[in-house]
């Protein structure tokens, strides 16, 4: 089916099924419970996890398959989202056309920079990138306000033309995005007990894109295209010495991957129909770069794991404060309870960073090939310990992945 | 092509499947079904104190914390009860808001537009906040506030100081207690023109974004008023460290005067680099040299250290006021945390009590009723003297106190001294003054 092979299909059909039961498997806690401030099933965190996970995979087809490594990246999900909420000002609420000018724009953009960036290799991409995208964002927060609206970030008003669609609702209100009447913050709540579901109509659209992408993505891995960029990788001067110009294939690489950029911009502006410079920092580049080392950089599924962690982390621990650890750990007699919070406090809250940072450290020693290899080697002991108890080792290697 | 499976069980399997298809609705329910968002249902309702944890207001979004933690430690009847002695509106009676015990959750801004958004929608999807206050920043309040009416909460600002929060960007869902730069402007003036005469030429330095350009037309347009001339309008970038650079041409430009429109960690280097380069020991045009700071904060006065000394600056409040208010503040406070609170933690510990207050009196936590209850409401006793929130725009209107860097400070608390509470006939404007327009409130939002 879709011209995939059996294993391809299968992870597909995986990341369908992660990502459609997402409100059921990231909300394992009874709400009201003291676990349930690790519950991440909440629209916006959902809707941040494809997202980003979108945004990953596009870095992934440039830095996974070619090696190039962009430290810029985050410029293109900057203008990809400007894009998108200009769309919204001056056209109309519904998210198709704002994300197709999303993708429009990041794809020119990548175009340029790409063009002139990759006429170096190696660090000095890197640090090429790197300036442009230091310099898209120095213009965005302040000498481009009028078109970014600078530190504020750009946003919608209610003064604003919407050629095709209304200036303000009926009631006076700034419109909200939508599909064809269909708004992206509709939910609906799905109580079983003493748990809440939510289903929420942008992070099924979201979703959708998602698996999209992915599926793009697994051809573009097992074309001859990706063939290309394999060898770009392993050795790019040998191929130039065969009578090969390369650049072509890279370039195209880079804006196929700006392009994912500027699509996870638009999508994160039709959430939340607002752009801040922020978005475009070299921290942010350097945020994509950690998602896809730690999913595992040149697997499929990997970015988007790394991704979801990343988000999981920043959302998650961020918000544990004080307050909540002492009422966790109540049950302790008074004295410990306060050295037990004393303990897990700048790990927690304003910490998170550290956190992340210890976990991002453990996993790049013991498990370089990221949360991927993580899951090989799980599955690795669990399949030798079966044919352990089967008392047939066998002793065909698995080809590696 | 599926079999048609007519047998007792494949009747009974489809009969239950069926069931449970009709049952699927009822057992959905939109989120429509509330009245507001979040309308709080059981004996507690939730506050969500959204303010920068890292980055470079770490300080200010520490002591903003405080004042939420001790705000919500008085509602529920804890401690000395602060400033709701004080309060001229007797609604609060320390058991909490409408009688539904207070808590709260908290987030980081990081002082970035994204990610305060992103933990401030998280705290009304998933903790179920009613209200949302906090920041440091005037871009994040304006990010947040306009989440808000997005989502039908209630936003009560933090430190925001720029023009934009209650002018160009305003909402109907957002309030703002903080004083402003128009009215920084406003207050100097007149202090700068008794001080340093009203034949002066000024040179501003301003930071590069929004809230540097409403500060600097703020002062620029006062001060020009009283006389004064601008020589020059120079822009540096926020990101900024070393300021040498752009103080060296002040002095070649004929200027007597440097107004610094920076804050934070900017403030901090830019005046102690003017220092360093001895701008105060100079004599332009036969005056003194004089440098001024339209924003002052004691936690910026406290890194620029002995460079304050005798720079003048605007606040919104400071621990030394002597009315009953800001002591009782400052007494219950201190007497929690042991050192003296500063404006940014005092502005946020009122926005929480003016909110719970508002809801009493509304006797709804619903936004629409809450915003009703707040605008044109007149109070007293909350540390700033009389007080009146504006229906127009949402404006807190009060006293403005101009202040100098201290000369002899007795502790590192002590670093500034009130030089004079500006009334707040004199920092009143229309809601349609040229520097707050082109924007529209809108109506309240209610949300699902």
């Amino acid at each position: 089916m879709f011209n995939l092979s059996k294993k391809d299909l299968s992870l597909l059909i995986l990341v369908a099924v992660l990502t459609l039961f997402a409100p059921f498997i990231l909300n394992p806690f009874p709400a009201g419970s003291a676990m349930a401030q690790f519950n991440a099933g909440y629209p916006d965190l959902m809707q941040r996890f494809v997202i980003f996970g979108i945004f990953a995979i596009g870095f992934n087809i440039l830095f996974g398959l070619t090696g190039y490594l962009s430290f810029g990246h985050a410029a293109f999900l900057g203008v990809g989202s400007y894009a998108a909420v200009w769309m919204f000002k001056l056209l109309s609420m519904n998210v198709i056309p704002a994300i197709l000018l999303a993708v429009i724009v990041s794809g020119l953009f990548s175009l340029l920079i790409g063009f002139i960036s990759l006429r170096r290799s190696g660090i000095y991409f890197s640090i090429l990138t790197l300036a442009f995208a230091q310099m898209m964002f120095a213009l965005a927060y302040s000498v481009l306000t009028p078109v970014t609206g600078g530190e504020t970030g750009l946003q919608l008003a209610l003064n604003d033309p919407r050629i095709l669609g209304a200036s303000q609702t009926p009631e006076g209100n700034i419109p909200v995005p939508g599909l064809f009447g269909l708004e992206m913050r509709d939910s609906a709540d799905l109580v079983i007990g003493s748990w809440v579901f939510t289903f929420n109509v942008g992070y099924y659209f979201c979703a959708l894109v998602l698996l999209a992408s992915f599926y793009l993505s697994i051809r573009i891995f097992r074309s001859p295209f990706g063939m290309m960029l394999r060898a770009v990788k392993s050795n790019q001067q040998r191929m130039n010495y065969t009578g090969l110009n390369t650049r072509p294939y890279t370039l195209a690489a880079f804006v196929i991957s700006g392009m994912y950029a500027g699509l996870a911009g638009g999508l994160m502006a039709s959430m939340d129909p607002l752009a801040g410079a922020e978005r475009m920092q070299w921290t942010a580049s350097g945020e994509v770069v950690l998602m896809t080392i730690l999913g595992g950089a040149g697997t499929l599924i990997g970015p988007v794991l790394g991704a979801g962690f990343i988000k999981y982390f920043e959302n998650i621990f961020s918000k544990i404060n004080d307050n909540v650890l002492h009422s966790w750990f109540s049950f302790l007699p008074d004295g410990l309870e306060n050295a037990v919070v004393f303990i897990i406090h700048p790990f927690i809250g304003k910490g998170w960073h550290l956190t992340l940072g210890i976990l991002f450290m453990l996993v790049v020693i013991f498990l370089p090939g990221g949360l991927v290899e993580g899951g090989q080697r799980i599955r690795g002991w669990l399949r030798s310990r079966k044919s352990k108890d089967n008392g047939s080792a066998s002793h065909e290697t698995n080809p590696a992945e | 092509m599926p079999k048609l499976d007519v047998s007792r069980r494949g009747l009974l399997r489809t009969g239950a499947v069926a069931g449970a298809g009709l049952a699927l609705p009822t057992i959905f329910t939109a989120q429509s079904a509330h009245a507001f968002t979040n309308e709080p249902t059981g004996g507690t309702v939730t506050l969500g104190f959204n303010v920068p944890q890292t980055g470079p207001y770490a300080d200010e979004g520490a002591d903003e914390l405080r004042a939420y933690e001790l705000a919500v430690e008085h509602l529920n009847g804890g401690g000395d009860a602060g400033m709701m002695n004080t309060f001229s509106s007797k609604a609060l009676q320390g058991n909490g808001i409408l009688g539904k015990k207070v808590e709260y959750v908290t987030g980081d801004t990081q002082t970035k537009s994204d990610a305060a958004r992103a933990s401030a929608k998280s705290m009304i999807e998933k903790d179920g906040a009613v209200m949302i206050t906090g920041g440091s920043s005037s871009g994040v309040a304006v990010a947040v506030q306009a989440l808000c009416q997005e989502a039908g909460v209630i936003f009560m600002a933090g430190l925001t100081h720029s023009n934009d929060t209650t002018g160009k960007d305003k909402r109907a869902n957002g309030f703002r207690h903080f004083f402003n730069s128009y009215m920084s402007g406003a207050a100097l003036a007149p202090v700068l023109a008794g001080a340093y005469g009203t034949d002066r030429k000024a040179y501003h330095l301003t930071a590069d974004y929004n809230w540097g350009y409403t500060t600097e037309e703020a002062v620029k347009s006062s001060t020009e008023a009283m006389g004064w001339d601008t020589v020059a309008a120079v822009k540096t970038p926020l990101t900024q460290t070393d300021f040498s650079s752009y103080i060296a041409p002040v002095l070649q430009s004929g200027a007597d005067t440097l107004v610094l429109n920076h804050y934070g960690g900017n403030m901090v280097n830019s005046l102690t680099n003017a220092v360093q380069f001895g701008l105060r020991d100079k004599q332009v045009n036969g005056k003194d040299f004089q440098i001024v700071v339209p924003l002052y904060s004691r936690l910026m006065a406290k890194g620029a250290g002995a460079n304050v000394k005798g720079i003048f600056g605007s606040t919104n409040w400071h621990w030394t006021l002597q009315d009953e208010g800001s002591k009782a503040f400052v007494k219950s406070f201190g007497t929690k945390y042991g050192f003296p609170p500063s404006q940014a933690a005092h502005t946020t510990y009122v926005q929480t009590l003016l909110y719970a207050d508002a809801v009493e009196r509304a006797g709804s936590f619903a936004p629409c009723a809450v915003a009703e209850a707040l605008e044109d409401y007149e109070f007293d006793g909350l540390g700033n003297g009389k007080t009146l929130y504006r229906g127009a725009d949402h404006q807190c209107f009060k006293d403005v106190l101009v202040v100098k860097g201290k000369e002899n400070p007795t502790s590192e608390f002590d670093l500034l001294e009130i030089v004079e509470v500006t009334p707040v006939d004199q920092v009143t404007y229309d809601p349609d003054h040229p520097q707050f327009s082109g924007g529209a409130l809108g109506t309240c939002n209610n949300g699902a």
